[in-house]
């Protein structure tokens, strides 16, 4: 791509803006969910994978790491995997289809108030369903974790 | 006398605080408050000009139309890019109204910012008409060739060329918040535009937006379209577009006919 003149970064809203997501709607809310929940499930993976291979210093080895999830902390921290996970799948199914233009209408002749037809309701339906969706799963571990 | 001291008191006013700087100078970046009468009509434009009228002449903002057709009072209005002559201060319901310049545009002073950096990406997506022949849209002016469109093909894109590059959705996309070489959902909603119009030729266009900063940065956060005060929906275009360039969805534009007008001249 040509190089573009004029790259001041003055003004330029930067992290700053995009930390709240508050602004824009609920699409904006489920791009910020899907990257938040996304780079926690990173992390996550990756804390997983050096988990589970610490099964070849042995079995206590294996063992001992497990037990960090044992604690309170560490139920509310599969919790928030549970969630984040479920949130990120139905969510990004949804942005699959999405990402190539399937269920956004078509475009058409804009009227006043111009309500958009990419914002439709079923779209952002798709989004309430994943965060419902991601509650109810964060109940379900919750009542498994801290229950008898 | 009575009357108009009555009307006087019942006057409502609303707190309009301006950001103020000049770059050049390189004066402090501060806000300026000020209390200015408004009706349930005022639009933030016209509060903006009571302010240079009556109170502070220094206060720098840029608009043409007053109408919403020229695109050029575009600001932040309350967290949100706004236009200001399309804002209604009884619509916005706060008893402080905070306008700052559109994010994402370099600050040139106060309210106006630098839009160099915005038409260079609409300028780069090549926004007219292209053909293999030497026939374009120009020849349609001088009358000597038409080219026929069915209202289905029209209404493929007329909806995109509704943008009055007002910036907008610009300012509100949170890519172009940290990526300055992201063509932004206007100049991509523009790139469909030609696209999607049977009457252009263009063979490479959609290359110049199949790069690491190209549209594949979009994340359909939908900012864009929420802002545009045009119902352009600049999110439905990016979409359309990368459809077409996954092969998701098949490009099977029809071009259009061009038919030679026979000019009145050489009939004689
Ligand atoms: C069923 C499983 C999954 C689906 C359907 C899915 C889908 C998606 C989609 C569609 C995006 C793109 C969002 C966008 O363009 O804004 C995305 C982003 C991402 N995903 Fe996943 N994903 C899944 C599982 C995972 C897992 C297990 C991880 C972590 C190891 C992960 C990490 C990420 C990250 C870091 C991003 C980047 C966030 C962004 O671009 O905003 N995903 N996912
Ligand atoms: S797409 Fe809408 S918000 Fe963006 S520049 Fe055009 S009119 Fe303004
Ligand atoms: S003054 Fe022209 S768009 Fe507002």
């Amino acid at each position: 791509m040509k190089e573009l003149e004029h790259d001041s970064r003055n003004n330029l809203e930067g992290l700053k803006g995009w930390l709240n997501p508050s602004r824009y709607g609920w699409e904006r809310i489920s791009y910020w969910f899907q990257r938040i929940t996304g780079v926690f499930l990173l992390i996550y993976f990756i804390g997983h994978v050096y988990e589970t291979s610490t099964i070849v210093n042995g079995q206590n080895a294996w063992e001992s790491f497990l037990e960090l999830t044992q604690t309170v902390w560490g139920h509310l921290f599969l919790i928030m995997v549970i969630g984040a996970s479920t949130f990120h799948s139905a969510n990004g199914i949804r942005l699959i289809f999405t990402h190539v233009g399937i269920g956004l209408g078509t475009p058409g002749r804009p009227d006043y108030p111009y309500n958009p037809s990419s914002l439709n309701y079923r779209q952002k339906s798709g989004i309430w369903i994943a965060l419902i969706l991601s509650a109810a799963a964060m109940y379900y571990g919750f009542t498994v974790l801290f229950g008898e | 006398m009575n009357n108009s001291n009555k009307n006087n008191k019942d006057e409502k006013k609303i707190v309009l605080k301006i950001f103020r700087e000049n770059t050049a100078q390189k004066t402090d970046r501060h806000y300026d408050k000020f209390n200015v009468p408004y009706k349930k009509w005022t639009t933030v434009l016209d509060a903006l000009l009571h302010v240079k009228s009556y109170m502070d002449p220094s206060v720098a903002i840029r608009y043409s139309c007053r109408m919403a057709s020229c695109g050029s009072c575009g600001m932040k209005i309350n967290g949100i890019p706004r236009l200001a002559c399309y804002t209604k201060i009884s619509e916005l319901e706060t008893s402080t109204i905070e306008c700052e310049p559109l994010p994402n545009l370099p600050v040139i002073r106060d309210l106006v910012t630098d839009f160099s950096r915005f038409f260079n990406h609409h300028k780069n997506v090549q926004p007219y008409i292209q053909s293999n022949d030497g026939v374009d849209d120009s020849d349609t002016e001088k009358k000597t060739f038409s080219f026929y469109q069915s209202p289905d093909d029209v209404d493929k894109y007329l909806q995109f060329s509704y943008c009055i590059k007002c910036g907008l959705c610009y300012s509100a996309c949170p890519t172009v918040g940290t990526d300055l070489k992201f063509p932004g959902p206007q100049a991509l909603a523009q790139l469909y535009r030609y696209f999607a119009d049977t009457r252009d030729e263009a063979k490479n266009r959609l290359d110049i937006v199949d790069d690491r900063h190209g549209i594949w940065r979009c994340h359909f956060a939908g900012s864009c379209s929420k802002v545009c005060p045009k119902g352009v929906d600049p999110a439905l275009g990016i979409q359309l577009l990368r459809s077409y360039m996954l092969g998701i969805s098949k490009n099977e534009k029809k071009l259009a006919k061009k038919i030679e007008i026979k000019t009145n001249e050489e009939n004689i």
